[in-house]
């Protein structure tokens, strides 16, 4: 029996170590810089792009193939291998990955000169540098010595630019919209009052005018200085060849970095996997998400559990307790506790059905008509939204903490009770001060439990307020502060929309890894700062022993 | 949420700082002893449609030590619960006859269950301290009266720590958990909680029986201190220990009293045949 009941763990821990192990091989091996080939093809092949006798790219896996390679004479080729092979350049070839069956390759090399820019748009460009041609028309030659600085330099000034430009867009701008947003708000509740006008509204309405006229020209100007750093970011430009020959000119203000792949040292390899984790857990996604960071996202899923944390435990807590403590022990009581467990089997869509209809169109929609109603039909809290997220989650979640603590609560020794009793308190005295924290280690067992169950959920969330691309984030520097009506984005339903909804699935499978990879990390994050705070608690609350 | 901590009847009886004992006079009653503080009046007690105490009446003494003693499921215990009404938590139960305080009955409709055992403190068989460090743990009786004075209470800190014994051992470690205390030290610092808020009275229920003999010593010799102030009640096991910290001694037999009177008399000289077949430990 021994063996049949260890084989059974023995298997468990398998598969969930293998799993794990695969995401964080995957989910980490994307940030490893790896080395670029170039591949010179049989003469006549067409194997490669553009019927070039060579190409490059990254050698992503190797595998056998799974129709037999055969040769013009119907034999089948000596080797049946084939190369999945990044290429990048997707301006120029309109795909990023790519089949190559061995025996077309005549010759492999790594060429030292390989260049992998990250770029704003069409993913990684592979290259060999030619030259810069600069805004003065000077040019800078790829041999000449001052190449790698003036490289560099521009991509560095590019940087900066672009990072001035965004602030000038998202956050002037941005600013001068929210303006002129109140002032078109306030304008309607002075034409939403109806009838004429009185002198101090006329007077209001004018000064509305002039602030806009202001607000306006405040706008041009901020606008023409983003227009004239966006010429200038287009000012300089880098000449290139792709492996396969092809020249092709791009500005320097679209590159975000730029490395050699194939004459990195070791430290320096390290050095970009940090860099390129960072900038992944640091950054916006571009790109339909397939490229740049995931930044929103993990903000996005810290706030939602957070938020569900707070808004299920004192619901769970104060339910566990009137059920122990309270209710006369029963038929009632005990259907209803069996009603609450079985809760915890319902599907989670059927939750986030609920949310949609009950909590953000009816609740939503109702706090809209009373504190909203200027801005309607434009909807503020009856859409989706980090708050109707949260909440819908946490009533998913609620049965957890409730049986939790009902047996946290009855772990309480009667003992200890009658000790509280007998001095002389009452009863809600001995469960405030007594009984609740006794039990809080095990209410936050709970608690661990429904923040594991709510950070990993999606099905809920696709009704009730996560998009695929959130402009903003649910908390920011700009007053209030906390934006509980706003629209976020979540890690769980960034690895569907990755893997199974972006428009280049092969292009998106490394993110995906690398975002379930994270999305595990976050929620043991979460419940190991739980788990922390449990055991504190645990160690404070010892229970007696002789 | 402030207690309701209304103590009409009892405070107006005997204000605490009053000290010196009521002498009304006594009922005449079987068992008897001047000044009577707690009167047992025919008392009957069910559990459900079970009967535990039969028609017990007992007076117990103003500032003496009074031991209930007897076999297992005598109901010494059970009685020593009502007195300040612990056994109210269990559902199914009835009384008959009555029990008086001080003149009062601790029935009295009016009289709310929370003040009544403000004023009676109470010692557990197993040692209860509360999650809280050894300070909180004396002055929860006070906190959930409302009193909050840093003053008064490290006052009644060191004062109920002084009287349980405990003080010289735990001054340095007042925020320490009361949890990292020994199992005597436990047992005391119970004892210094339920003494805090100076009840009248004082119910043990098996003080010593998890302690060893080096703890129960000191509990006991802690008992014969604080009958200058409390009245005592305590059930025990242990007759040697009824024997040396009592005043009086009462033998209970399946729910009945078999006899009550002094100490000495019941373990030298009982009057009942059953109380010297058990003080001399023929059955129990």
């Amino acid at each position: 029996m021994v063996w049949i009941t260890s084989m059974g763990l023995a298997v468990g821990l398998t598969m969930i170590v293998f799993l794990l192990g695969m995401i964080v091989y995957n989910g980490l091996e994307v940030f490893w810089p790896k080395p670029v080939v170039r591949l010179e093809l049989k003469e006549g092949s067409t194997a490669g792009v553009n019927n070039a006798p060579a190409f490059g790219g990254e050698i992503v896996k190797t595998q056998a193939k799974a129709v037999q390679a055969l040769a013009a004479d119907g034999s089948p080729l000596p080797s049946q291998r084939e190369y999945q092979l990044f290429v990048g350049n997707k301006d120029v070839y309109g795909f990023g990955y790519k089949f190559i069956d061995n025996a077309k390759i005549v010759s492999e090399s790594r060429p030292p000169g390989v260049v992998v820019a990250e770029r704003l748009e069409y993913g990684n460009a592979i290259f060999i540098p030619k030259q810069f041609t600069l805004a003065d028309g000077s040019t800078v030659a790829a041999d000449d010595s001052g190449f790698q600085s003036t490289f560099e330099r521009l991509v560095k000034a590019g940087n900066e630019r672009r990072a001035e430009i965004r602030r000038i867009e998202r956050d002037q701008i941005g600013d001068l919209n929210r303006k002129f947003d109140s002032i078109r708000l306030a304008r309607r509740a002075i034409e939403a009052r109806g009838g004429e006008p009185t002198p101090a509204d006329r007077e209001k309405l004018a000064e509305f005018d002039a602030t806009t006229t202001a607000l306006q020209a405040e706008y041009e100007m901020l606008a023409a200085k983003a227009r004239e750093l966006r010429a200038l970011q287009d000012a300089n430009h880098i000449v290139y060849t792709t492996l396969d020959g092809a020249e092709r000119t791009l500005p320097t203000g679209d590159l975000i970095g730029f490395y050699h792949p194939n004459t990195l040292s070791l430290p320096q390899k390290a050095g970009l996997f940090t860099h390129r984790f960072w900038s992944f857990l640091s950054r916006e996604p571009r790109e339909a998400n397939t490229e740049g960071g995931i930044f929103p996202a993990i903000f996005g899923t810290f706030v939602m559990t957070l938020l569900m944390s707070m808004a299920v435990t004192p619901f769970g807590v104060l339910a566990a307790i009137y059920l122990r403590e309270y209710a006369k022990q029963g038929v009632f009581v005990r259907s209803v506790r069996i009603a609450v467990n079985n809760l915890a089997g319902v599907p989670s869509i059927v939750f986030g059905v609920f949310g949609l209809g009950f909590l953000v169109y009816f609740m939503g929609g109702t706090i809209d008509r009373l504190f909203y109603s200027l801005s309607l039909p434009t909807p503020t809290f009856g859409t989706g939204g980090v708050l109707w997220a949260s909440l819908t989650l946490a009533l998913m979640t609620v049965p957890v903490v409730i049986v939790a603590t009902e047996e946290a609560l009855s772990a309480v020794s009667r003992g200890t009770r009658e000790g509280s009793l007998a001095c002389g308190a009452s009863k809600w005295q001995t469960i405030q001060s007594i009984v609740l924290p006794a039990s809080l280690p095990g209410i936050l067992t709970g608690l661990i439990l429904a923040m594991a169950r709510g950070a990993g959920e999606v099905a809920p969330l696709m009704l009730v307020g996560v998009v695929k691309l959130a402009p903003t984030l649910p908390l920011d520097t700009i007053y209030p502060f906390v934006h509980f009506e706003r629209k976020f984005m979540h890690l769980g339903f960034h690895i569907y929309d990755l893997g199974f909804q972006s428009p280049d699935s092969e292009a998106a499978k490394p993110m995906v890894f690398a975002t379930t990879f994270l999305l595990i990390l976050l929620v043991v994050c979460l419940n190991l700062g739980a788990i922390l705070i449990r055991n504190y608690l645990r160690k404070k609350y010892r229970s007696s022993t002789f | 949420m402030p207690a309701a901590n209304t103590m009409p009847d009892l405070r107006a009886i005997r204000p605490p700082e009053q000290s010196t004992p009521s002498s009304g006079p006594a009922d005449a009653a079987p068992t008897s002893f001047d000044p009577a503080y707690i009167k047992i009046r025919d008392f009957n007690f069910f559990y459900g449609t079970n009967k535990v105490l039969h028609d017990l009446t007992l007076d117990i003494a103003e500032r003496h030590v009074t031991a209930f003693i007897g076999p297992s499921g005598c109901g010494k215990s059970t009685l020593l619960r009502n007195l300040n009404r612990m056994n109210d938590l269990v559902d199914g139960i009835r009384h008959l006859g009555d029990i008086l305080v001080n003149g009062h009955s601790i029935y009295d409709p009016l009289l709310e269950v929370i003040a009544l055992r403000k004023r009676i403190g109470m010692v557990f068989q197993k040692s209860n301290p509360f999650p809280k460090s050894v300070y909180e743990n004396v002055v929860y009786s006070l906190r959930v009266a409302g009193r909050s004075r840093k003053s008064e209470l490290d006052e009644v800190v060191e004062r109920s720590l002084r009287g349980a014994a405990l003080w010289d051992e735990v001054k340095d470690r007042l925020s320490d958990s009361a949890f990292s205390l020994s199992g005597g030290q436990m047992q005391r610092l119970c004892i210094a909680r339920a003494i805090a808020n100076r009840p009248e009275i004082l119910l043990m229920d098996e003080p010593c029986s998890a302690l060893d003999p080096l703890a129960t010593a000191k509990i006991e010799e802690l008992i014969h201190d604080l009958k200058r102030e409390f009245t005592i009640v305590i059930v025990t096991h242990n007759m040697q220990q009824a024997a040396r910290v009592s005043d009086h001694t009462a033998f209970f037999y399946l729910g009945k009293l078999i006899e009550y009177a002094d100490t000495k008399l019941i373990f030298t000289n009982p009057s009942n045949p059953q109380t010297e077949a058990y003080v001399s430990g023929r059955f129990g």
